[in-house]
């Protein structure tokens, strides 16, 4: 297992560029959902507000 | 004409949300499972290059980015197209959504071609035709997002993105190609030689693999991209009826 | 005289009124390309080398400085809005308006190129055909600029926003320009790389003026 690992002496090179891709990709999806979620909230704050104004 | 309705249908708020409501699992479920099994595949299973050693399974992540990067922008441009025609908000807001994630793409492909030319080449950057041709097109979606940036009203934002959009997509064959041109003036043919017929099935099937689950990667953050957006013109439109109000 | 022409003769007029700032894109280009010596040494088989490339990232930026003001200056006064409203095709008017624009600017970098090409050591024989490629390559900077000038109009920070709009569009006029007038240099045969570069300003000139057009009638809105 410690072969896969060292890479042939490259591991520098190739894990370094999966983590670049696993950091690129995650955080895309973190930054994409956590606007969701908060657009969402906001959305729905202000509906709640509009129905308190209008009772 | 029923063609152009069925388009309309697609193109209702209420209607995308219970598409992409059915698709997003689904989806999910495929980038989940492509990314294990291309992972699994690509880092353990598949061959060592005899010449490249195990840099080479750098490729299952680089060209797979560098694809995306490219599809990305042909399909913000077709979606451009479409808002441009049929006035869609839809075709805009996938337009604009599309961006960042082909800006991330672009990003990516430049990082690990990097990575993977300091040990064939000997160093970080080589002006080789692919990766110059991958860093002019981070500039076109560096572009096109600024250009959104820099209106206020998104209905004119989107036209003037779609018209940027259009105009780079006809020129990235032409900076692809003129890239590769100077290249050759330049510089002997360049060590890596990827994506010709010539790459073994024990490479390839990886390969596609990790590029099919980049492809679902990109319809799940597409999606909820899109939704964050119809949600932020719906915020816009209530706060402006209140200001006004 | 048709409106194509009044236009052209219109923007020429207002040029020449304007008098000083004709010269500002020339001066702009020559002081920009004179520093290229004091950052490399003096050496002239270095000027030589990187001479015809300094001299085109010069003139393209040259012309990227004056082309916020293709339209704003119409935008500003009301202008433009005439122009849209015209009965002609606002991309002919547009293209008029990008030819004045290229007689007021990149005619003046090209007739001061000779004086660079003799700061930057390039050898009598490249002199016609830096010429030559200037000549058929700067229309093509014009156009695709004119595309993002009409996008960035009436914006208050458009300069900047222009600039990373349009520099990377301008990467193939660039490398074929250099390449044909670099292939000249060593005895080799520069006209494919000419060709392209011909090719390149056709190309522009069918496709950035309905571009052009289209993104000042949304602007107008």
């Amino acid at each position: 297992m410690s072969g896969f690992f060292e890479m042939g002496g490259y591991e520098a090179y190739v894990w370094s560029s999966y983590a670049m891709a696993a950091i690129v990709l995650v955080g895309l999806v973190v930054v994409s959902l956590r606007s969701l979620r908060a657009r969402e909230a906001q959305l729905k704050a202000l509906e709640e507000d509009q129905k308190g104004d209008a009772s | 004409m029923k063609a152009m309705s069925r388009l309309h249908q697609f193109a209702n708020p209420m209607r995308f949300a219970r598409l992409s409501q059915a698709i997003l699992p689904w989806a999910i479920g495929l980038t989940v499972v492509l990314m294990a099994v291309g992972l699994y595949w690509g880092l353990v299973v598949s061959p060592v290059d005899y010449q490249q050693g195990d840099t080479v399974r750098i490729m299952y992540v680089h060209v797979p980015a560098a694809w995306m990067a490219m599809f990305t922008y042909v399909f913000m441009a077709a979606a451009s197209a479409a808002g441009l025609i049929w006035r869609h908000p839809l075709a805009d807001i996938a337009a604009k959504s599309a961006a960042p994630i082909g800006a991330g793409f672009t990003f990516l492909a430049l990082v690990t071609g990097a990575l993977w030319g300091q040990p064939m080449w000997g160093t970080w950057w080589v002006w080789d035709g692919r990766l110059t041709s991958v860093l002019i097109l981070f500039f076109l979606y560096l572009g096109y997002m600024a250009l959104w940036q820099a209106y206020d009203e998104p209905a004119k934002a989107s036209r003037a993105a779609a018209i940027l959009a259009l105009v780079g997509v006809v020129n990235v064959p032409i900076i692809h190609y003129s890239v590769e041109w100077w290249n050759t003036l330049h510089q002997p043919a360049s060590v890596l030689k990827i994506g010709g017929p010539s790459i073994d099935p024990s490479m390839l099937w990886p390969l596609l693999i990790m590029a099919l689950a980049f492809n679902a990667y990109f319809v799940v953050v597409l999606l909820w991209r899109m939704r964050s957006e119809i949600l932020a013109r719906r915020i816009h439109i209530v706060l402006m009826q209140r200001a006004a109000s | 005289m048709s409106p194509f022409l009044q236009t052209i003769r219109r923007d020429l007029i207002l040029a020449r009124r304007q008098g000083a700032s004709a010269f500002l894109a020339v001066g702009f280009f020559v002081v920009a390309a004179s520093l290229f010596p004091f950052a490399v040494g003096p050496d002239p088989d270095v000027l030589a080398s990187i001479g015809a490339g300094v001299i085109w990232v010069s003139a393209l930026l040259a012309t990227l400085l004056s082309l916020d003001r293709l339209f704003q200056a119409d935008f500003e006064d009301g202008s433009l809005d005439l122009l849209v409203l015209a009965p002609q095709p606002l991309f002919l008017l547009v293209l008029a308006k990008t030819i004045a624009h290229w007689l007021t600017t990149a005619l003046p970098l090209i007739i001061a190129a000779p004086l660079l090409a003799m700061f930057m050591a390039i050898p009598p024989e490249g002199f016609a055909p830096l010429l030559l490629a200037m000549l058929i390559g700067t229309p093509a900077l014009s156009l695709i600029g004119a595309v993002g000038a009409a996008l960035t109009v009436g914006m208050r920070r458009g300069g900047v926003l222009l600039s990373l709009l349009v520099l990377p569009l301008y990467i193939p006029v660039l490398i074929f320009s250099v390449a044909s007038i670099s292939a000249a240099l060593i005895g080799q045969d520069g006209s494919p790389a000419m060709m392209l570069l011909g090719a390149l300003s056709l190309f522009s000139l069918v496709l950035a003026p309905p571009a052009a057009a289209a993104a000042l009638r949304l602007s107008l809105e």
